[in-house]
């Protein structure tokens, strides 16, 4: 399937989506005030690739900043990869936070324990 | 005699203000606002730490603003823009403030005030448990509010959310909102 890839904004996150390699990747800021439309085309393309996942699907979150609107918007997208999970093959949601962000630490713990997907938290070191 | 907003603006303005505004919250509007501040907090030298729990809750706070404000009637734009509201982002001694006012309907100040007061009363695990809680069960509004804004405010604090009501006339009356975020932690 084709893969999905958006560029950045000062609002919105790059997404880059890869069926071939099972590498699912969400980056940047996730800020705006109506956080569905964005992720709309995210939980389809997921719900496409969920009829046939690779055996592995790594999935990278590395978010700056994100608003309590796209929290909600996160989660769905964490519910298409648990159903993925469920099934044959297995996915990793690899959370990342910068030094000393306990907040984006516990808002990936806080996924965790709503989400059941092996998560792994990683702190970036500057 | 109403509640005076421009007095109440001029007294928001003390200490080391990094953005003061009012006016019709837009979305242009809130992005230009987030810039502005995110240099500003730059020349501040803070910790990433709190230059982050700055704009988190600036981010926050100006889209409840956005997402909650009424449309003002005709009568009142006169005066007012459509969708006015208040920001002041400002540096005190040992932490920020972050107000914000805007004009709310008088049938919608209780449940506000009784929202509040709950929120005030719970510790941080109580509150990471009701975030979680709303994450998983409530649903976006079409506006792409999810009721979560007060509560991720609070625990990214850990200050209480201080509130007025002010009554403006018979149908509306002023919420003013201030929150503050702590420097040394």
């Amino acid at each position: 399937m084709e893969a999905l890839s958006i560029e950045g904004t000062a609002k919105t996150p790059s997404v880059k989506f890869d069926g071939h390699e099972g590498v699912i990747e969400i980056k940047g800021r996730s800020i705006p005030e109506n956080s569905i439309e964005f992720y709309k085309p995210l939980v389809e393309w997921l719900e496409e690739y969920s009829s046939t996942p690779m055996d592995l699907t790594q999935v990278n979150v590395q978010l700056e900043y994100f608003n309590t609107s796209s929290s909600k918007c996160i989660l769905d997208v964490f519910k298409k990869l648990e159903a993925i999970h469920k099934g044959k093959s297995e996915v990793i949601i690899n959370w990342y936070y910068e030094e000393d962000d306990e907040d984006m630490l516990e808002a990936g713990e806080d996924y965790e324990s709503i989400i059941r997907v092996p998560f792994k938290m990683i702190e970036i070191v500057e | 005699m109403s509640f005076d907003i421009n007095e109440y603006y001029s007294r928001l303005n003390g200490g080391d203000v990094l953005m003061a505004f009012k006016g019709s919250i837009t979305s242009e509007l809130i992005s230009n606002v987030l810039e502005v501040v995110e240099s500003r907090l730059d020349e501040y030298d803070e910790s990433s730490k709190i230059r982050k729990k700055v704009y988190n809750v600036l981010v926050e706070s100006l889209q409840n603003l956005y997402h909650h404000i009424e449309v003002l009637p005709d009568v009142m734009q006169k005066e007012y823009d459509e969708k006015f509201g208040i920001l002041v982002v400002c540096r005190l001694d040992d932490r920020y403030r972050i107000s914000t006012g805007n004009f709310i309907t008088q049938d919608k100040v209780d449940v506000l005030r009784k929202k509040i007061d709950k929120i005030n009363t719970m510790s941080r695990e109580e509150l990471k448990d009701m975030y979680k809680f709303i994450l998983n069960h409530q649903r976006l509004s079409e506006k792409g509010g999810g009721g979560l804004g007060l509560v991720d405010i609070a625990r990214k604090t850990g200050n209480q959310l201080e509130y007025t009501f002010e009554r403006y006339d018979d149908i509306y009356y002023f919420f003013n909102l201030d929150v503050y975020i702590n420097l040394a932690k």
